[in-house]
C-alpha cells in the first residue's frame, strides 16, 4: 500500500534546511557574512513554505492527519518512511519555523572565528542550526516510530556541537552531560520500540513501526506498562520532567542564547509532543495506570522548579529552572486526559516556545553588553540606560508569568482548568504556582532593571534595529494569539479530540444545568 | 434576570471605549520619542472622547425600559476546547454603566490634572501611556460579559498599577512596592482563577448570563466555595484584610496614580466583583457573612492606620482601605446593601480623587515632601486647594449635605437592618474618619508653618486646580443627585436587586447619632492638632499609635508566615538540587562510565570523534538488539 501524496510537502520542507546546511558548509571560510545570509534566506524559505502548508491545512477536515507521505523503507523490519501532520504537529513545526530565523538573526554576531575561547567556525554554527531544523521538522512530521526515533536521536548531534563547540566556559561538561543523559533515555526508548515491533508482530503476524498500525493494536496491559516506560523515560528526560532535569540548567547556561532558545523552545517540546503522540495513543492502559505517578511528578516539578528558580543568582539557570516548572504544567495537562487539558498543553508549548525565545534572547542581548556575565548581581538599573531592552525584558517576564491577555495565559489557564475538571485538588494546588512564578520573574526584573545604575552599565547601548527586529515578531505573536488564539485552537482541538477518542477518555460533564451543545468527539 | 439586548446604535461602539485608550497607550509606548510632544494630549483626548461616548450611552440607556438596559455584543469566539467556550464579548448594563462613567469622567479629570503635575517629568510620555493602558484595562474589567475576559481586565489593571507604582524605577523603594503589589494581587488571582474553574465544572460556562441563570441548581456548598474564592480575589485587588499590605506601599507611585488607581477605580474592583456576582452571594449566606466580617476588620484597620501616619498619602491610603471596607460590608449585606455599596463607591471615587489630587497639589507646593509634620498654615497660600480639600473632607466625614453623607448614611442604615453589631461598628468607624480627616486638614492647612527651609508654597496652575474644583462640586452634589434625581436604587435594582429593610431606631435619630459621633471624632482631632502645636518630629506615642504607624505589623506578619519560609524552602531546594539530585546523576554517571575520566579525554580535543563514537555505539546496540530479537 504505497500512497503517494500529490506533492511531498513535508519532505520538501524538511529537505530545504538540510540542503541549505550543506550549502553553508561548502561556502569558503573567508566569507562568514555570506554564510549567515544564506542561512537566513534558507530559514525564511522554510518559514514561507510552512505558512503555505498551514494555509492548506484543513482544520475542519475529518482526516486527523494531512500531507501524508508513505513509502516502504526497510520492509524486512516493517519500517516505513511515512510522514503526516495533525494540528499538533503543524503548530509545533510552525513554532520551529518561526524561531529558527529569529535565532539566526539574534545570533548574527554571537559567533566569531575560532580563537582562544571558541573552537567552531562561523559557518559551522549556522549550518548546524539548519541541520537541526530538518530534524525538528522530521520528529514532528514522522508517523513511523522508527523514523521518529532516528530524528529524535540524530537531533543530539547538532545540539551537542552547538553547545560543545560554541558554548560558554562550562561547555564541555554541559554538552557531555546533555549527550549522555539523552542517549540514556534514547536507549530505553529503543528497547521499548523493538519490543513494540515484536508485540505488533505477535498480534497481527507482521511486525511494524508504522504509527497508524500501532495505534489500533490491542496490547495486553502488562506489556503496555513495560513498553510505556521506555518511551516515557526518554520523553521525561527530554522535556525535562522532575527529577530528570539536571542536564538542562547546565546546558542552558553553557549554550549561546540562540542555542538555548532552540533547545528549550523547540527540542524540549519533542518530549511532551512524544507523550501526546506516542505514549497516550499506543499505550492507553499504561498511560492511565501511570497517570497518578506522572501527575505527582509534574506537580512536584512545578513547585520545585519555581522555588529553585527563586533562589538562583544566575539568569540563565533561573530561566532554565523556570522552564522546568513550566514543563510541569505541560505534562500535567497531558496526563489528566481532558480535552481542555491536552489542548491547553499544546497551546502552552507554543506559548512557552515564544516566551523562552523572548526571555533568552533579551537576556542574551543584555549579557552581550557585559561580556557575557549572567550573574544577576552584575546588573542593576538597566532601565535607565536601555529602556527598550528593559521593556522587552519585562514583556518576556510577563509572558513567562502567563499574564492574562497573552497566549501563555490561555495555555496555562486551560491546563489548570482541564486538571481541575478531572482532579479538583491537583488543579487547586497547581494554581498556587502562579504566585511563585510571579515572585521569581519579578524579582529578577527588579534586581537587574530597576534601582540605581550599576557601575559599567551606565554607558551601555540600548537595543539596536537588528535586536528589536528579532523581539518584535515574538511579542506581536504573543499578544495576537493571546487575544485571538483561534488559529491554534482550530487545528489543535480536532487533533486532541482524536487523541481523546483513541485513549477512550471523556470529559467530565458539568455538575448541574446547562446541557452541552457542542460535541466532544469522544466515545462513550 | 434581565433580557439581553443586541448592542445596536451607540452601544455597538462598546469595543471602541476600550480600543481608544488602548490605541493611545500603544502609540505612546511604541512611538518612542517622536510622540513626546503631543503624546500626552493624545492620551487625554482618548479619555475625554470616552467620557463623551459614555455620557451618550447613558442618555440612550435612560431612554430604554428598565428591563431592557443590558446590551450584549459578541465579537468572536475567544477560547474554546471541548465543552469550554468563552467569547470575546462585552456587556453594558446599569451597573457597568455607572462604572464606565466613573472611570472615564474621573479618569479624564485626572489625565488633565497630570498634564500639570507631570509637566517636568522626563518620562511623562510613558506615564500617559501607562495611564491610558490602565483606563483601557479597567473598562475591559467592567465591560466583559464573562469572568475569564474580566480576568484579563483584572490583571491588566494590576499590570498598569505595577508599572505606575514603579514609575520612578530608579527608587528602589518604588520598584519593591510595585513588585509587592503584583505578587500580593497574584494571591488574589488564585482565588479568581479557582472561582472561574469551579464555575465551569459546575455550570459548564463562565459567562455572567449562564452562571447567574443557573445558580438555583447548584448546591449551597459549591456556591459558598465560589463566593469565598471571589472574596479572596476581591481582597487582593481592593486591599482588604489579609491582603491589604500592598496599598500603603503603592503610594510610591505619582500622586495622580494614587488618585485614579489606588483610590477611585481599581481598588474598588473587588466591590464590583462581589456586587456583580450578587446571584452567588445571595444564595451563599456564609460567604456573604465572611464578606461582612472582612469589611469590618479592614474598615477599622484602615481607619486606625489613617490616624497615625504622618505621610499625607499613606494616611489617605489608610482611609481608602477603610472606605472600601464600608463598601465591602454593604456588598456583604446582600440586596439591602448592594446599591449602597455602589453608591458609596461612586461618591468615594469623586471625593477621594479630590483629596488625593489636593494632596498632590500640596506636595507640588512643598517640593514633594509628604510629611504633614512639615506642612501647616497653607490655607491662605493655596486657597483653591484648601477649599476643595475641605469640601472633600466634609464629604468623606459624612457631613450633610455633602455627597459622602448620603452614601455613608445609607450604609450605616443598611448595616443596622441586618445586625446591630455591624451597624455600631460602621458608626464608630465614621467617628474615627472624623478624627483622621480633621487631623489631616489641621496639620496641613492650619497651625504654624513648619516648612523645610527651601519650601516656597504656591497655588498650583489652573490645569490642576480646575479638576480639583470639578471634583469638589461632585463631592458636594453627586450624593444628592444620585439619590434624589438619579434614583440610584431603582437604577441598579434590575441588576443587583434591592430590598428595603426595617431598623428599630428611627432614621433621623440614627442619622443624628452618627453625626454626633463624627463630630466628636472631629473635635478630638481639632483639639489635638489645630489647638496644640504639632511637633516636627513624631512623638514616641503609645502602643496603638506605634502599631498603627507600623501598619499594624501587616508586613512583619507576611514576612514571618510567607516570605521567609518561601526563601528558606528555596535555599534548601537549591542545595538539594545541586547536592542530591544532580549529585546522584553525576555520581552514577561516574560509576558507570567514569564520566570524569572521559571528560579529561574530551578536553584533549577529540570532541567530534568521541561524540560520534557514542552515537555509533548506540547504533550498534540498536542493530544488535534488532538482530537478537528477530532471530
Amino acid at each position: 500500500m504505497t500512497f503517494v501524496n500529490d506533492f511531498p510537502w513535508l519532505t520538501v520542507l524538511a529537505l530545504i534546511p538540510l540542503v541549505g546546511s550543506f550549502v553553508v558548509v561548502l561556502l569558503p571560510k573567508s566569507m562568514p557574512q555570506l554564510a549567515k545570509q544564506v542561512a537566513l534566506a534558507i530559514s525564511l524559505l522554510v518559514l514561507a513554505l510552512t505558512i503555505v502548508i498551514a494555509l492548506r491545512f484543513d482544520g475542519s477536515s475529518e482526516l486527523p492527519f494531512q500531507f501524508i507521505e508513505y513509502h516502504e523503507w526497510i520492509p524486512a523490519f516493517g519500517i516505513t518512511y511515512s510522514l503526516g501532520i495533525d494540528g499538533i504537529g503543524l503548530v509545533l513545526i510552525a513554532l520551529s519555523a518561526i524561531l529558527v530565523p529569529l535565532t539566526i538573526v539574534a545570533g548574527w554576531n554571537d559567533v566569531e572565528e575560532p580563537n582562544s575561547e571558541s573552537v567552531g567556525s562561523v559557518k559551522g554554527y549556522f549550518a548546524l542550526i539548519l541541520a537541526l531544523e530538518t530534524l525538528m521538522i522530521g520528529v514532528f512530521a514522522a508517523t513511523d516510530v522508527f523514523l521518529f526515533y532516528v530524528c529524535f536521536e540524530a537531533m543530539l548531534i547538532p545540539v551537542y556541537f552547538m553547545i560543545g563547540r560554541y558554548g560558554g566556559p562550562n561547555r564541555s561538561y554541559a554538552a557531555m552531560k546533555f549527550l549522555i543523559y539523552s542517549l540514556l533515555g534514547g536507549l530505553f526508548m529503543l528497547a521499548s520500540m523493538i519490543g513494540l515491533f515484536v508485540v505488533s508482530g505477535q498480534i497481527t503476524g507482521v511486525g511494524t513501526f508504522n504509527w497508524f498500525q500501532l495505534v489500533g493494536l490491542d496490547i495486553d496491559p502488562t506489556t503496555q506498562k513495560l513498553l510505556f516506560l521506555g518511551f516515557f523515560f526518554a520523553f521525561a528526560i527530554k522535556a525535562p520532567l522532575w527529577p530528570f532535569h539536571t542536564w538542562l540548567p547546565d546546558a542552558a547556561s553553557a549554550a549561546k542564547p540562540g542555542t538555548a532558545v532552540l533547545l528549550i523552545g523547540v527540542l524540549d517540546k519533542v518530549g511532551t509532543f512524544g507523550m501526546i503522540r506516542y505514549c497516550l495513543p499506543i499505550f492507553p492502559a499504561a498511560s492511565e495506570f501511570y497517570a497518578p505517578l506522572i501527575i505527582g511528578m509534574a506537580l512536584v516539578g512545578i513547585f520545585y522548579g519555581a522555588f529553585v528558580a527563586l533562589g538562583q543568582n544566575d539568569m540563565k539557570r533561573l530561566f532554565a529552572y523556570s522552564s522546568m516548572s513550566h514543563f510541569g504544567f505541560i505534562v500535567l495537562g497531558i496526563f489528566v486526559f481532558t480535552t481542555i487539558g491536552i489542548s491547553g498543553s499544546v497551546v502552552y508549548m507554543v506559548a512557552h516556545g515564544l516566551s523562552t525565545a523572548a526571555i533568552f534572547l533579551t537576556a542574551g542581548f543584555l549579557m552581550q553588553r557585559r561580556r557575557g556575565s549572567s550573574l544577576i548581581s552584575d546588573y542593576s538599573g538597566v532601565n535607565k540606560p536601555a529602556p527598550v531592552l528593559a521593556g522587552f525584558f519585562l514583556f518576556a517576564a510577563l509572558s513567562s508569568l502567563a499574564l492574562p491577555g497573552l497566549v501563555s495565559f490561555i495555555g496555562e489557564f486551560m491546563v489548570l482548568l482541564g486538571t481541575f475538571q478531572r482532579y479538583m485538588w491537583v488543579g487547586g494546588i497547581a494554581t498556587l504556582g502562579i504566585v511563585i512564578t510571579a515572585a521569581y520573574v519579578l524579582r529578577v526584573y527588579q534586581k537587574s532593571m530597576t534601582g540605581s545604575v550599576s557601575e559599567g552599565l551606565a554607558s551601555i547601548k540600548d537595543l539596536g534595529k537588528r535586536e528589536i527586529s528579532v523581539l518584535v515578531p515574538i511579542a506581536a505573536l504573543t499578544i495576537f494569539l493571546g487575544l485571538y488564539p483561534a488559529p491554534v485552537l482550530n487545528v489543535v482541538n480536532p487533533a486532541v479530540e482524536t487523541v481523546m477518542s483513541i485513549i477512550g477518555q471523556t470529559d467530565p460533564p458539568p455538575t448541574v444545568g446547562l446541557t452541552s451543545t457542542s460535541s466532544e468527539g469522544t466515545q462513550p | 434576570m434581565q433580557e439581553l439586548m443586541p448592542a445596536t446604535g451607540v452601544f455597538s461602539l462598546l469595543w471602541l471605549l476600550i480600543a481608544l485608550p488602548l490605541a493611545g497607550s500603544a502609540i505612546l509606548l511604541l512611538g518612542g520619542r517622536m510622540t513626546n510632544k503631543w503624546g500626552p494630549y493624545l492620551a487625554v483626548s482618548t479619555i475625554v472622547i470616552d467620557a463623551l461616548l459614555a455620557i451618550w450611552m447613558l442618555v440612550e440607556m435612560m431612554g430604554q425600559g428598565a428591563e431592557e438596559r443590558t446590551f450584549n455584543d459578541n465579537i468572536y469566539s475567544w477560547v474554546f476546547a471541548g465543552t469550554f467556550k468563552v467569547d470575546m464579548a462585552f456587556q453594558l448594563d446599569q451597573l457597568s454603566m455607572v462604572f464606565v462613567l466613573l472611570i472615564t469622567i474621573v479618569g479624564a479629570l485626572i489625565h488633565i490634572y497630570s498634564l500639570g503635575y507631570m509637566s517636568h517629568d522626563p518620562d511623562r510620555r510613558k506615564f500617559f501611556g501607562f495611564l491610558n493602558l490602565f483606563v483601557a484595562a479597567m473598562l475591559l474589567l467592567v465591560l466583559a460579559n464573562n469572568y475569564l475576559l474580566m480576568y484579563v481586565g483584572w490583571e491588566g489593571v494590576g499590570l498598569a498599577s505595577y508599572l505606575l507604582i514603579g514609575f520612578w524605577q530608579y527608587k528602589p523603594s518604588a520598584a519593591a512596592a510595585a513588585k509587592k503589589a503584583f505578587i500580593i494581587n497574584r494571591v488574589g488571582d488564585v482565588g479568581l482563577s479557582l472561582a472561574i474553574m469551579v464555575m465551569f465544572v459546575t455550570f459548564g460556562s463562565v459567562s455572567f448570563e449562564d452562571v447567574f441563570g443557573s445558580t438555583g441548581q447548584a448546591s449551597e456548598g459549591t456556591l459558598t466555595a465560589i463566593g469565598l474564592l471571589l472574596l479572596l480575589a476581591a481582597c487582593g485587588k481592593s486591599a482588604q484584610f489579609p491582603l491589604q499590605a500592598w496599598l500603603l506601599d503603592a503610594m510610591e507611585g505619582p500622586t495622580p496614580v494614587s488618585a485614579l488607581i489606588h483610590a477611585a477605580t481599581m481598588v474598588t474592583a473587588g466591590v464590583y466583583l462581589i456586587t456583580r456576582s450578587n446571584a452567588i452571594f445571595d444564595a451563599a449566606a456564609w460567604a456573604a457573612t465572611a464578606v461582612v466580617v472582612i469589611g469590618v476588620i479592614t474598615m477599622f484597620m484602615g481607619a486606625i492606620i489613617g490616624c497615625a501616619k504622618d505621610d499625607i498619602k499613606k494616611s489617605l491610603a489608610g482611609s481608602t482601605m477603610s472606605q472600601i471596607g464600608y463598601m465591602v460590608i454593604a456588598a456583604g449585606l446582600g440586596p439591602v446593601g448592594y446599591v449602597f455599596a455602589i453608591f458609596h463607591l461612586l461618591t468615594h471615587g469623586v471625593f477621594k480623587a479630590g483629596l488625593f489630587l489636593g494632596a498632590g497639589s500640596v506636595m507640588h507646593a512643598m517640593k514633594d515632601n509628604v510629611n504633614m509634620r512639615r506642612y501647616g498654615a497653607l490655607r491662605a497660600l493655596m486657597v483653591v486647594t484648601f477649599g476643595t480639600f475641605l469640601v472633600c473632607t466634609l464629604s468623606i466625614m459624612g457631613i450633610p449635605p455633602f455627597s459622602g453623607f448620603w452614601s455613608k448614611d445609607s450604609i450605616v442604615h443598611a448595616a443596622f437592618e441586618s445586625s446591630n453589631l455591624v451597624g455600631i461598628c460602621t458608626v464608630l468607624a465614621a467617628g474615627i474618619t472624623g478624627f483622621y480627616m480633621t487631623r489631616m486638614v489641621a496639620m496641613t492647612f492650619y497651625g504654624k508653618a513648619r516648612w523645610e527651609d527651601d519650601a516656597h508654597p504656591h497655588e498650583s496652575p489652573a490645569v490642576m486646580t480646575i479638576p480639583l474644583i470639578i471634583l469638589a462640586i461632585g463631592a458636594t452634589f453627586l450624593g444628592m443627585a444620585l439619590l434624589f434625581w438619579g434614583n440610584i436604587e431603582t437604577w441598579l435594582e434590575p441588576v443587583v436587586g434591592f430590598e428595603e429593610g426595617h431598623v428599630a431606631i428611627p432614621e433621623l435619630l440614627l442619622m443624628a447619632i452618627t453625626l454626633a459621633v463624627v463630630l466628636i471624632g472631629a473635635a478630638i482631632g481639632w483639639i489635638q492638632y489645630a489647638r496644640r502645636e504639632v511637633p516636627v518630629t513624631e512623638p514616641h506615642g503609645n502602643l496603638l499609635t506605634r502599631a498603627a504607624r507600623a501598619e499594624l505589623y501587616g508586613n512583619e506578619i507576611n514576612d514571618v508566615l510567607v516570605v521567609h519560609p518561601s526563601f528558606w524552602l528555596s535555599r534548601f531546594l537549591v542545595w538539594f538540587d545541586n547536592a542530591w539530585v544532580d549529585g546522584f546523576v553525576n555520581s552514577s554517571a561516574a560509576a558507570v562510565g567514569g564520566l570524569s575520566g572521559r571528560m579529561r579525554k574530551y578536553q584533549t580535543g577529540f570532541i567530534r570523534s568521541y561524540a560520534l563514537s557514542m552515537l555509533g555505539g548506540a547504533i550498534l546496540v540498536v542493530v544488535a538488539l534488532v538482530l537478537v530479537r528477530l532471530s
